[in-house]
């Protein structure tokens, strides 16, 4: 039996930065979602919401806070918080249902309004939370991490500035031409290496923002989407498997990894293993590709993707990505989107907003920044507290 | 003179010359925590409940380190006017974990290497009217 949902339509919200309520922009994606799968608000049978933890309680209640904007319909509500998985947990949810035959129709939306700045943790003094305690008793910020994954790719790969500056200039021109981006602005790099240096070796230019965005999809089972269209794109695998212990990668936001004194190391490393399992459960592998979405939170940490999600071995993601492989007309094109390098981070619609993208490159629709001939997309990210997420589209 | 307190309690003796961190063993699987680890073994093979406070390692090789340009938000307690510090992630050889401590003052940054070795030291993170809050770091081992 088939485990395909298909992706009946999408639609967002441009990212930007007006401290709008969320809401106004969740709505403007659901709707445009809607339209395009050519579905009535009536007729949505499951609303899936990624909350957005930093907008009080209707940020937490999400799925309800869409479906009462929407107008109460007796639909089934959920709401998921993962972090920057929330967007494909939410899309997990409906695809789950949808395959349990409790639903045909689904949909599924993310939205956030952020805080200029650093990401900073909950208020008030809280010595039970590590996200709390890594700022008081370190000062360390979310570029911190970011850092020490780049600094080795530095020391034992040869990486260099010029190399970590090139993935942003890289998306910057994918970016350019893309409606709901940010960020439409080349750069050079003598721009971005002449940015201000934020945690060494990472620059102003070469970390992602955090933004105001919305995304949405209508899944669909098969049959539903096959009334309706001809060609419907299809969600292959979801992933969003936890880390394996012992976890020796150092991981937001904590103080200390695992110990591998006394259990063997997993199989793959976390980050490799989100898309792992992805690719398995899709019966899959990184050569069936088109094209792929990565969580670019800093440009660095781009080339440690392309060996996560094995497009190449270790040490080899610098050599990828100045062979042009990697930028629009190459062989495996990563974040014609622009990546976060253009639209910054919206937490709960980050990843929907992936999934958006892939979904318009399969169908032909992703106008200048095309990818030609796209048939298979892969998505993938991962960020803090043991979350991280991949999903697979197909045509 | 202001009185010494550790910015958090229970987390690394307070021995200026050779301190070390205070981390968990879990008594069924050996498993090293830092933290200290008090409820479950978070080892999955393993249901252990009961734990052993460990003096962890003092010293280790460097696994990645930065330097922090940008004073980061509350609750950290950013000297005014701000001075860029380094973190390091550093690996400790028996536990094999990876711990994360500030660098001590005084370090040069650009002698900093993944590979080198580091020890574990007490410095002052913070002061307030009353004391001066200490915490861990990590400085180069002299050689």
């Amino acid at each position: 039996m088939s485990n395909e949902v298909a992706i009946l339509g999408v639609g967002m919200h441009p990212w930007g930065k007006w401290g709008k309520n969320f809401v106004e922009y969740g709505i403007v994606a659901c709707q445009q979602a809607l339209k395009d799968a050519g579905v009535e608000w009536k007729e949505v049978q499951l609303v899936s919401g990624a909350e957005t933890i930093r907008n009080g309680y209707p940020g937490y209640v999400a799925g309800a806070t869409f479906a009462q904007a929407l107008g109460w319909s007796g639909a089934r509500v959920a709401s998921s918080y993962a972090a920057c998985a929330s967007g494909a947990t939410a899309m997990n949810t409906a695809r789950a249902q949808i395959l349990a035959g409790m639903c045909d129709v689904a949909l599924v939306v993310g939205a956030d309004t952020t805080p200029k700045g650093f990401l900073a943790p909950a208020s008030g003094e809280r010595p039970d939370d590590p996200d709390w305690l890594r700022f008081r008793l370190l000062g360390a910020t979310n570029p911190t991490y970011f850092a020490f994954y780049a600094r080795r790719r530095m020391d034992l790969f040869g990486a260099t500035d010029k190399d970590f500056a090139k993935v942003k200039v890289k998306n910057a021109r994918h970016g350019l031409t893309n409606p709901n981006a940010r960020y439409k602005k080349a750069f050079t790099e003598e721009q971005v290496l002449g940015s201000a240096m934020v945690a060494d070796p990472l620059r102003l230019l070469e970390i992602c923002a955090t933004s105001d965005g919305a995304a949405a999809v209508v899944l669909t089972s098969m049959d539903y989407a096959k009334k309706h269209t001809r060609d419907p794109v299809k969600i292959a695998a979801i992933s969003t498997v936890t880390p394996s212990y012992p976890n020796t990668v150092i991981e937001m936001p904590n103080f200390a990894t695992d110990s591998a004194a006394s259990v063997q190391l997993p199989r793959a490393p976390f980050r490799d293993s989100i898309a792992a399992a992805a690719y398995e459960e899709a019966g899959l592998g990184p050569e069936d590709l088109s094209l792929a979405e990565v969580y670019d939170l800093s440009s660095a940490l781009e080339l440690d993707w392309y060996e996560n999600i094995g497009l190449c071995k270790p040490g080899e993601a610098e050599r990828l990505l100045n062979d042009g492989a990697t930028t629009l007309g190459g062989k495996i094109p990563v974040n014609p989107s622009g990546g976060l390098a253009c639209f910054g981070e919206a937490v709960p619609a980050q990843a929907i907003a992936q999934v958006c993208e892939l979904t318009w490159h399969i169908r032909g629709q992703a106008g200048e920044r095309q990818v030609e001939g796209a048939r298979v997309g892969l998505s993938v990210n991962q960020c803090l507290f043991g979350h991280g997420s991949s999903v697979i589209v197909t045509k | 003179m202001k009185t010494q307190v550790p910015a958090i309690e229970g987390w690394f003796t307070l021995d200026a010359e050779k301190p070390h961190l205070l981390g968990s063993q879990c008594t069924s699987c050996s498993s090293y925590f830092f933290p200290r680890e008090s409820m479950f073994c978070r080892n999955p093979g393993c249901e252990g409940r009961e734990f052993q406070e460990v003096p962890l390692s003092r010293s280790g090789k460097i696994w990645s380190y930065t330097n922090n340009c940008y004073a980061p938000p509350k609750p950290y307690m950013a000297p005014d006017p701000f001075v860029p510090y380094a973190i390091a992630a550093v690996e400790l050889a028996d536990e094999k974990m990876v711990i994360l401590g500030q660098v001590a003052a005084g370090t040069d940054f650009d002698a900093l290497k993944v590979g080198m070795e580091m020890e574990l030291v007490l410095e002052t993170l913070f002061e307030d009217e009353e004391s001066e809050h200490i915490v861990w770091k990590w400085k180069p081992t002299a050689h």
